[in-house]
């Protein structure tokens, strides 16, 4: 094993520099243009949000009775609906509504979720009671429970964010309790615990930093998922109450009109299919940058 | 074999029971008194009043839960709040439209879906492979009722080859039956589809590398018989999974297809009683449709011993 460092450069060819983890994210990222092109489209929607005052906009609720249903035009570039109101106005500001539930269902799903997990994978007797619970909340469609607690609960976008959440968690619980069953029995963190180091530490150390990748791409289809619940929930009438414009309560309104002005029910149906698929390529991209092993077969 | 079918069976009561406690329980974890949103805003002190006792909320709970399962038990689903009527002959009425819906969407996506994930497996990178997995991420993106407006559009507007909307039950021929079916189940299918055909062709994708498939290609077998009789035969444990558990999109899906589609069934039912805040209705329909998603993975579960030799029990 005493190979003198002049023999190795004359024998095996000169190894490759090592790279840095930056590089070797470009360099990934140059491979997978599909991500980018995610992650680009998924900011121009978030700028669209943000800056939708600004965007040669007028008032979304603004009523024109007199320039009720005009097809798209130079001055009303989605046309009108049928109470006056610009439908290019109203999807820019559609966005935030969409946008706000997505990523705060993915934030408070993927929080509890692996808050209820951490503790399901480390408590025997807390696992066996919350995993029949997540087992039967599971076979209820998630559209469904969002349905039943919006039946119970005023319109408004915080009870929507609540709805979806609940719908969402026992998904993340389970991966997340699946992963810390799995840590557990590394040896690294059987180490810890022998040698006396505080649980809250070898939560924070080992556990957490393990489970977030995992719950990051997790998080991705959390919030392209409740993107699109939103916009159920509010196309049947259950969802964002009705002043305040979201794609799914557009949609709605230009419903029975649809074979005289398809222009109001396409363009925030084109919205919404973008900034889902923006979401859902990021995820992807994320998922085999993450996760190697799956990135050959999915 | 019989006690495990047994086990697996029993294991179903537990999931059953989760489900009927978190519809019976939300009426209460809701904020605020459920009877006055239930009446809505324009509601009076007497309608609040007449809705608690048709409820059963001024009994204590354990009473209300206890009589409230043993009228499920005997099949009583309550009483609607709106119509006065029984929800399960309610749900009896509706039932035909998003059975056929249902099955016809699963019946053509698993037929597109799958051959679809083998063809992208077999030919690995090439263009049939990227197509495949272009629809499959745009299955999951597009949702189901913007698809739906555009197939609308497209089909039944521009080319005016389909209806539009509405149902036709197969009583009253095939072909309008089926006409009437063609666009909703096709708009409903996609993400469905979309989700097969990816774990097939995931599935496939690890078949193929097995040495069993170099062997069988080696002794000449033709490329058909080495995909379809060693290939999907041995991948089609996950495949069967994914089918089971994808019931689920389209049991959710279900409400806003038959909802763009007028279709009078189990969706539409769900549509008015959230409109018209029919709690009995929206209990009775969750129960329903998770009953049918715990049955059809019951059977999935059970399907295993015939797709696979090797798994016993």
């Amino acid at each position: 094993m005493t190979v003198a460092p002049s023999d190795i450069a004359l024998s095996a060819p000169a190894a490759p520099p090592r790279v840095g983890w930056r590089q070797r994210a470009w360099r990934y990222v140059r491979r997978h243009p599909t991500m980018i092109f995610g992650g680009v489209l998924l900011l121009v929607m978030l700028m669209m949000a943000v800056f939708a005052p600004y965007l040669h906009t007028v008032d979304p609720q603004a009523l024109s009775p007199i320039r009720r249903l005009r097809w798209p035009s130079a001055q009303y570039w989605f046309g009108t609906d049928m109470l006056g109101r610009d439908v290019y106005s109203r999807t820019v500001y559609g966005a935030r509504v969409s946008l706000i539930v997505g990523i705060s269902v993915a934030l408070l799903a993927t929080t509890c979720g692996l808050a209820i997990g951490v503790i399901a994978g480390f408590t025997r007797w807390v696992d066996a009671i919350v995993m029949r619970i997540m087992d039967g909340l599971m076979s209820i469609p998630s559209v469904l429970i969002a349905i039943a607690l919006m039946a119970l609960t005023r319109a408004s976008m915080e009870n929507v964010i609540f709805a979806i959440t609940v719908a969402d968690i026992p998904r993340v619980t389970r991966l997340v309790r699946g992963i810390v069953l799995t840590l557990r029995e590394q040896p690294y963190v059987e180490a810890a615990i022998a040698s006396g180091t505080s649980f809250p530490l070898i939560l924070w150390r080992h556990i957490v930093p393990n489970t977030l990748p995992p719950l990051l791409v997790q998080g991705t289809f959390v919030a392209a998922g409740a993107m699109i619940t939103e916009a159920i929930l509010s196309f049947i009438g259950a969802g964002t109450p009705p002043n305040i414009p979201s794609w799914g309560n557009i949609m709605a309104e230009g419903r029975s009109l649809f074979q005289v002005a398809y222009y109001i029910v396409l363009f925030p149906g084109i919205m919404l299919s973008l900034a889902v698929l923006a979401i859902n390529l990021l995820g992807d991209g994320l998922r085999d940058m993450l996760d190697p092993r799956l990135s050959r077969r999915l | 074999m019989f006690a495990y079918i047994v086990r697996r069976i029993l294991a179903t009561i537990p999931v059953m029971a989760v489900v009927a406690i978190f519809v019976f329980a939300l009426l209460y974890l809701s904020p605020g008194d459920p009877a006055a949103i239930i009446a809505g805003d324009t509601a009076t002190v007497e309608d609040i009043v007449r809705i608690r006792a048709k409820l059963g909320l001024d009994e204590p709970v354990y009473i209300q839960f206890g009589s409230w399962v043993w009228r499920l038990l005997q099949g009583d689903l309550g009483i609607s709040i709106f119509t006065n009527l029984p929800v399960s002959k309610l749900i009896e009425q509706r039932l035909e439209p998003t059975v056929a819906l249902t099955i016809t969407t699963l019946i053509i996506s698993v037929l597109a879906a799958i051959p679809m994930g083998v063809l992208a497996a077999w030919k690995a990178g090439s263009w049939i492979d990227r197509v495949v997995m272009v629809f499959a991420v745009l299955g999951f993106s597009v949702p189901i009722f913007v698809l739906a407006y555009m197939l609308i559009f497209v089909f039944a507007i521009w080319a005016d080859l389909l209806p539009v909307q509405g149902y036709v039950s197969i009583t009253s021929g095939f072909w309008p039956f089926l006409s009437h079916m063609i666009l909703p189940s096709a708009a409903l299918g996609m993400v469905f589809a979309a989700l097969i055909a990816r774990i097939t062709r995931a599935s496939m994708l690890d078949v193929l590398a097995q040495d069993y498939i170099r062997t069988a290609q080696a002794k000449g077998l033709g490329s058909q018989q080495v995909l379809i009789g060693h290939a999907l035969k041995n991948a089609a444990v996950p495949i069967v999974t994914i089918i089971g558990i994808g019931v689920a999109l389209l049991i959710g899906g279900v409400v806003v297809t038959e909802t763009v589609f007028a279709i009078p069934g189990l969706g539409r039912l769900t549509v008015d009683a959230i409109l018209r805040r029919d709690y009995p209705i929206i209990q009775g329909i969750i129960l329903i449709f998770s009953g049918a998603y715990v049955l059809i993975n019951l059977l999935v579960d059970l399907s295993y011993t015939l797709i696979d030799p090797r798994i016993r029990y």
